[in-house]
């Protein structure tokens, strides 16, 4: 072990030290705020009878395991009757649906189906009875859109949750607002309509379509604003922006007052 | 320069560093026969005795290298806050972008600034300075007795001759001009007030005023917020603009399934059922911890988070702390609806919202109208 000690007398291993703790917590701070990757958007289609039949197929193979196979529900996962082809579409656009395994809050990921067999899930959900439809294109536009009115709303009853630039947050058990920086305009706008997990209800009588669409157009926005300094931090606000400037301002200074100090050799 | 004596009148290599650097109190004339910091007074003939200091750098060549180091960090330094004063006066900053490009400018100038002038003194210490340890011993810091006793009869002496012991008419008008000038900021504080008053018990809310929801104010029918998990911030009518209003009279609104709602009964705490519209029930916005936005509203849990400190109410149960540092429930707005169906409060809450404090009484702390 006497070339650890050799390695710990020289000169700059104090700097070494120093170096690789600030690189260390800059990786593992990159590791924990990458992003996934955006979802395919999604499009209504028109319901025919082999749509539906096609659906319930799907839905028996990849689904009835936890629903069950009348999408009644079990003791594992909520009953689909009712909940509409809105909530379907944004479950499994999303990659939440179907699930690996039970978590607390089931994350976004990679798509399992494509577009055209969502669409079929949603209209064999839909055909069991009720629940709001999957918004058409025109309907999730945001041409136009009042983005101040946008902006209030998202800040009065979304901000809480998913933060003021939508990066997301934490909730109690595990459960977690998603960050909103991947997510699509029908699936915020679908989100809304049906109150995915945790998140409220915030139907049309409450906050109109035209309403949903300033908020889209907000949240969208927002993601085109630049970062001051080059870095987004993961746009968390002063809690990750503080760490960044303590731990990073006191290792500037530790190197300085180590360089000032240091004990000169003779020479 | 004094590189042209290297090392001169040091002693040899392992002779122990004490003897070349004897130790001494800065501030003090050094021994009779050392030389001083700044050379030999003129006239100076006696033999040469052993420096404190050696006159140069341990090694010259290095020194040299060191030497346009040092002066270029000062150049550099010197061009930086020459940069400063163009950056403040040549960037202008009549909008937002030309407010941070001309912040940006003024930082980063007035930065290198500092850091290369420090940068420079710091080299400077490290390679042409010599490189010895120098003992500074304290001495103690009381006068003499002599030099006490000459300040008490100073001081004596001056008091009399002023006049002030001897001309009352001088003394008590400069205490009568001292006195008001004292009293003034007393004055200016009193501008601090005046006392909230009873406006910490009171919001805007009262019976009939419409709730609106709060970005397109517009007003609510109960029929139109049914769906079970629904949630939303209501403020009273008419007050949307209202800054001050708002800060106590925010309201969130959350619909419920039936049989949900934990209805308040003698003994046990919970939602106050007469205060509810088919299940839709009110609770202040307001944390009771320190006054916080409360909205992070679990639909599965049908728990209200505090963003703030965490502190977790109960939603069906009239709001109740169930962890955190919140010291008492949500109140709960008793609601109502008018003959067109629009959701309205039924009066004003019947219990302070908003931060616990000192003065609140164990009534604030009341779950509902027990």
């Amino acid at each position: 072990m006497s070339w650890i000690t050799a390695l710990r007398r020289r000169p700059a291993a104090g700097y070494a030290v120093v170096l690789l703790g600030l690189v260390t917590i800059g990786m593992g701070y990159a590791a924990l705020t990458t992003q996934g990757s955006p979802a395919s958007a999604a499009t209504p289609g028109t319901v025919s009878p082999q749509t539906i039949a096609q659906g319930k197929e799907l839905f028996s193979v990849t689904c009835a395991s936890c629903h069950g196979v009348d999408a009644q529900g079990t003791s594992q996962a909520p009953s689909l009757v009712g909940v509409g082809a809105a909530a379907v579409d944004f479950q499994v656009s999303t990659g939440r649906m179907p699930a690996k395994e039970l978590a607390p809050e089931f994350d976004r990921k990679p798509v399992t189906f494509t577009t055209e067999q969502i669409h079929s899930i949603a209209a064999y959900i839909a055909s069991l009875g009720g629940g709001p439809a999957i918004p058409s294109a025109a309907e999730v536009s945001t041409s136009g859109a009042d983005l101040a009115l946008g902006q209030s709303l998202f800040i009065t009853d979304c901000a809480q949750c998913h933060n003021f630039d939508g990066a997301g947050g934490a909730l109690t058990f595990g459960k977690f607002a998603p960050a909103l920086t991947a997510s699509t305009n029908t699936q915020i706008f679908e989100a809304m309509l049906t109150g995915p997990e945790a998140m409220p209800v915030f139907p049309d009588s409450t906050i109109t379509p035209a309403q949903k669409r300033d908020v889209i157009a907000y949240i969208t926005r927002i993601r085109a604003e630049p970062n001051p300094g080059g870095f987004s931090l993961g746009r968390l606000g002063p809690v990750t922006e503080g760490i960044v400037g303590f731990l990073g301002g006191i290792g500037v200074l530790v190197f300085l007052a180590m360089w000032i100090t240091m004990k000169r050799r003779e020479s | 320069m004094s590189e042209t004596q290297p090392g001169h009148g040091l002693p040899a290599e392992g002779d122990g560093g004490r003897s070349r650097a004897p130790h001494r109190v800065i501030g003090t004339p050094p021994p009779a026969q050392a030389r001083t910091l700044l050379g030999e007074g003129p006239g100076s003939a006696e033999p040469e005795a052993p420096r404190e200091l050696p006159a140069g750098p341990d090694n010259p060549a290095k020194a040299r290298t060191a030497e346009r180091v040092i002066a270029a960090c000062f150049i550099a330094s010197m061009l930086a806050s020459v940069g400063f004063v163009a950056a403040y006066v040549g960037l202008e900053v009549h909008s937002l972008d030309a407010t941070l490009r001309s912040n940006l400018a003024l930082g980063l100038s007035m930065s290198v600034a500092f850091m290369a002038m420090g940068a420079g003194a710091t080299i400077w210490v490290r390679t042409i300075m010599p490189n010895v340890e120098q003992v500074e011993e304290r001495h103690p810091l009381a006068a003499t007795g002599e030099e006490r006793q000459a300040f008490a009869k100073t001081f004596k002496e001056g008091a009399e001759a002023s006049g002030f012991l001897q001309r009352p008419l001088l003394r008590r008008t400069l205490i009568a001009a001292s006195v008001p000038l004292a009293a003034a900021p007393l004055v200016v504080l009193r501008d601090l007030g005046p006392l909230p008053g009873t406006s910490l018990r009171h919001t805007v809310w009262r019976k009939g005023l419409r709730m609106v929801v709060y970005g397109p104010n517009t007003p609510l029918r109960a029929a139109d917020f049914s769906i079970p998990g629904q949630m939303i911030t209501v403020v009273p009518e008419g007050y949307a603009e209202n800054q001050d209003v708002l800060a106590k009279a925010t309201t969130i609104i959350i619909k419920f399934a039936p049989g949900q709602l934990v209805p308040n009964t003698p003994g046990r705490r919970g939602t106050v059922m007469n205060w509810t519209v088919d299940n839709i029930v009110a609770y202040s916005k307001i944390c009771t911890h320190v006054g916080c936005p409360v909205a992070l509203y679990e639909e599965t849990t049908h728990h209200i988070l505090c963003p703030c400190h965490q502190s977790t109410f109960d939603a069906t149960n009239g709001a109740q702390v169930i962890f955190g540092p919140a010291p008492r429930p949500l109140p709960q707005l008793p609601i109502g609806t008018d003959s067109q169906g629009y959701l309205i409060a039924t009066s004003d809450y019947h219990v302070p919202v908003g931060p616990t404090f000192w003065e609140l009484g164990a009534d604030g702390f009341r779950g509902g109208n027990e």
